[in-house]
């Protein structure tokens, strides 16, 4: 599904990206691990398109195509989706108003018929109930006044509306509490399929303990250095990232 | 070869030429104090002329299009104009009848009160002032200064109609009494002069709502003044609509007195024109008055839209509330100017001000000043004003979930203009101003 080949990336003259390989095939997880600054959100903003990032070398093949020439809003309708890690207060758009624009794009875009006004009102009701939303949070503008928890919720439940093929999360567990986290993540799994690809990008172990992946890598300085299954994960929570750092720094292979 | 333009001197010739030529006509009519308050007036136009960029109150609007044409009178002529566009050109909130006017021109055969000038008196000032009405006398022409501003001398010498409306003391009138001003652009540019009076007497309630619509392109110059008295405990709620053609001028100055404990709100919304300037000047003359001023400016291509507003805030306890809203692309321009007076005599003052500006193109240009004069310590007084892009990360999220780069730019300026609309409490005039926003806004975007 997404094949990530040699990518380098910079932002403001700084490499951020230093040559990123990875692949990954429909229905599997993957959670990518590092210490702050080592360019997952990076990673994460390239792939959905934002604009502040300049990609020096390397490509991306999104099922085929080049996913680096699409406009973001492209790949959206392609079916890739960013859960933000601040997801953004933007006060004066109606949440529902805006999730059915979107929804509607998303399915033109995919050659279905657009939903009317009720059947797009059945299906929010049924997919609120995977993050456990409250409905009242529909009628105001998209995220203001909401709590951290109950933005990452409306990231989530965003994602179960549009059902896109490849998600990526980003550090959507920091900042939550267990109660919040646990409800997150369950609504992750719920959506978690065998046509459905993720990444999962988190600082810490304690989400993979609920999203268990099926490969966990750890980016270190704009490269993955080490790649493994959810026992990786586990090491790293235990071992912190200090050893990799030396590691890295011996210029030795990373072995455990 | 250039078309000729006129210098000022020449085309100021003009009006004074058809000056002369209505002085003929009035002759012998009745209402001498008008004649006299009209040779004031002419005078006064005489002295100011023109205002030019020296004058700080016009540093940033170049009158020069308007004071070197020349201008025609304006034509009576509703040949083409059906009651379908009638309606069009009200929004659809008709409803309880409208006093229309073409260019300028009280139209009886369009106009229609559904028996509401039983209750209270509306209808044309040229008819009202023909009748005598004793009420007209002791307003008209008595706030909107003809000494110090130009274009309200010119108004003042040059009124031939617009609108006369008069509630007694004491009624509630729950239907909106609609003003509507529709210009049809002649072959040469004509100039109308529409003339407002608005009495609500003591404890009366009513909303009033002063629509200008150009129905084609083209170019004419609408210079408007309407004059409104709030009595003692009543309320106005005001809606001044701007859909002038996209060639017009427009100028026009709304002065409002306010009685003890009077409450008046005025929206202005200004959507079409190629040069507006909007005064609304409101002198808060009993204690315990209020009112709020709110204003929505939409301009793009070459359009220029000044809205000044002016506060006088000379009683105890006045409270004024204002918020101004502007969204400028293309090579367009704006000036808010917003000034608050608290007059010795104004204690316990309570003024806001806010004046918020969205710049969807570089080229665009707003000239904002907020201005606070104050000769009384004990008032609570703010203001604020800011200038700035749409939000890229906002831009950027609704892009990621799939909607385009247009409308996302045109949902997120849709979203800061609209609280504006919401504010309006006429149900059927906010739904379709909201439609014609959003329209307005995909057409731009």
């Amino acid at each position: 599904m997404l094949e990530i080949k040699n990518l380098h990336a910079k932002v403001a003259d700084s490499e951020i990206l230093r040559g990123i390989n990875l692949t990954i095939r429909a229905g599997e997880v993957h959670a990518v691990m590092g210490p702050n600054g080592s360019g997952k959100s990076t990673l994460a903003h390239v792939l959905s398109g934002r604009e502040n990032y300049e990609v020096t070398a390397g490509e991306v093949l999104y099922e085929g195509k080049k996913l680096l020439e699409m406009t973001p809003e492209v790949r959206a309708r392609e079916g890739i989706f960013l859960a933000f890690q601040y997801p953004i207060e933007i006060p004066g758009v109606n949440t529902t108003y805006f999730l059915k624009a979107a929804l509607n794009a998303v399915r033109k875009h995919r050659g279905f018929k657009e939903l009317d006004a009720i059947e797009f009102l059945a299906l929010v009701k049924e997919r609120m109930k995977i993050v456990e939303m409250d409905q009242g949070l529909l009628n105001r503008p998209i995220n203001e006044g909401f709590s951290g928890g109950e933005k990452k919720r409306n990231e989530i439940f965003q994602m179960a509306v549009l059902e896109p093929k490849l998600a990526i999360l980003d550090e959507t567990d920091s900042g939550l509490d267990i109660d919040a986290l646990r409800i997150v993540a369950n609504g992750v799994n719920a959506l978690r399929s065998k046509e459905r690809a993720m990444i999962v990008i988190t600082h810490y172990q304690r989400l993979l303990d609920y999203i268990i992946p099926d490969y966990v890598h750890v980016l270190f300085d704009g490269r993955i250095v080490k790649s493994g299954d959810k026992k990786l994960a586990l090491e790293l929570e235990e071992r912190g990232y200090a050893w990799i750092e030396e590691q890295v720094q011996k210029n030795q292979p990373v072995n455990l | 070869m250039l078309a000729k333009v006129m210098d000022v001197t020449e085309a100021r010739s003009i009006y004074q030429t058809d000056y002369l030529r209505l002085k003929k006509e009035r002759s012998g009519q009745r209402n001498a104090w008008t004649h006299k308050i009209r040779d004031e007036a002419m005078a006064c136009f005489a002295k100011l002329g023109f205002p030019t960029n020296k004058d700080e109150e016009w540093r940033f609007t170049n009158v020069n299009p308007i004071a070197t044409h020349p201008f025609e009178p304006p034509q009576y002529d509703i040949k083409g104009l059906t009651a379908d566009a009638v309606q069009r050109a009200g929004l659809g909130t008709l409803a309880a009848g409208a006093v229309v006017f073409v260019n300028g021109w009280f139209s009886p055969e369009l106009s229609f009160l559904r028996g509401i000038e039983q209750e209270v008196k509306v209808g044309s000032l040229a008819v009202a002032l023909n009748e005598g009405w004793e009420w007209i006398e002791a307003h008209l022409a008595r706030y909107a200064s003809y000494r110090d501003h130009a274009f309200v001398a010119l108004n003042t010498a040059m009124m031939q109609d617009g609108a006369s409306v008069y509630i007694p003391p004491g009624r509630l009138v729950k239907e909106p009494i609609h003003l509507l001003f529709i210009s049809t652009p002649a072959k040469k540019a004509a100039v109308s002069h529409p003339r407002n009076i608005i009495f609500i007497g003591r404890g009366s309630q009513a909303t009033i709502v002063e629509n200008y619509v150009g129905l084609e392109k083209g170019n004419y110059f609408t210079n408007a003044v309407t004059e409104i008295v709030v009595g003692e405990n009543a309320v106005l709620d005001h809606y001044k609509l701007q859909r002038e053609s996209e060639e017009a001028f427009h100028v026009a100055t709304l002065q409002a007195r306010l009685g003890r404990n009077g409450n008046f709100s005025s929206q202005s919304i200004s959507l079409g024109g190629a040069l507006v300037r909007n005064d609304v000047n409101v002198v808060l003359d009993g204690e315990g008055s209020e009112c709020a001023l709110n204003g929505l400016y939409l301009v793009s291509g070459v359009q220029h839209v000044d809205n000044h507003t002016r506060i006088d805030h000379v009683r105890p306890h006045g409270t004024s509330r204002q918020l101004y809203k502007g969204v400028l692309d293309g090579k367009s321009s704006a000036v808010f100017n917003g000034k608050i007076y608290v007059h010795k005599g104004a204690g316990k003052t309570d003024a806001r001000q806010t004046n918020k500006n969205l710049l969807l193109s570089l080229d665009a240009r707003i000239d904002t000043k907020p201005q606070l004069e104050i000769y009384n310590n004990d008032v609570k007084c703010t203001h604020g004003s800011t200038i700035g892009q749409l939000d890229q990360d906002a831009v950027f999220y609704l892009r990621s979930r799939g909607i385009g780069e247009r409308s996302a730019r045109s949902l997120l300026t849709y979203a800061f203009a609209s609280d504006l609309i919401g504010l309006i409490r006429v149900d059927s005039m906010r739904a379709q101003l909201d439609k014609l926003l959003a329209a307005r806004l995909q057409k731009d975007s």
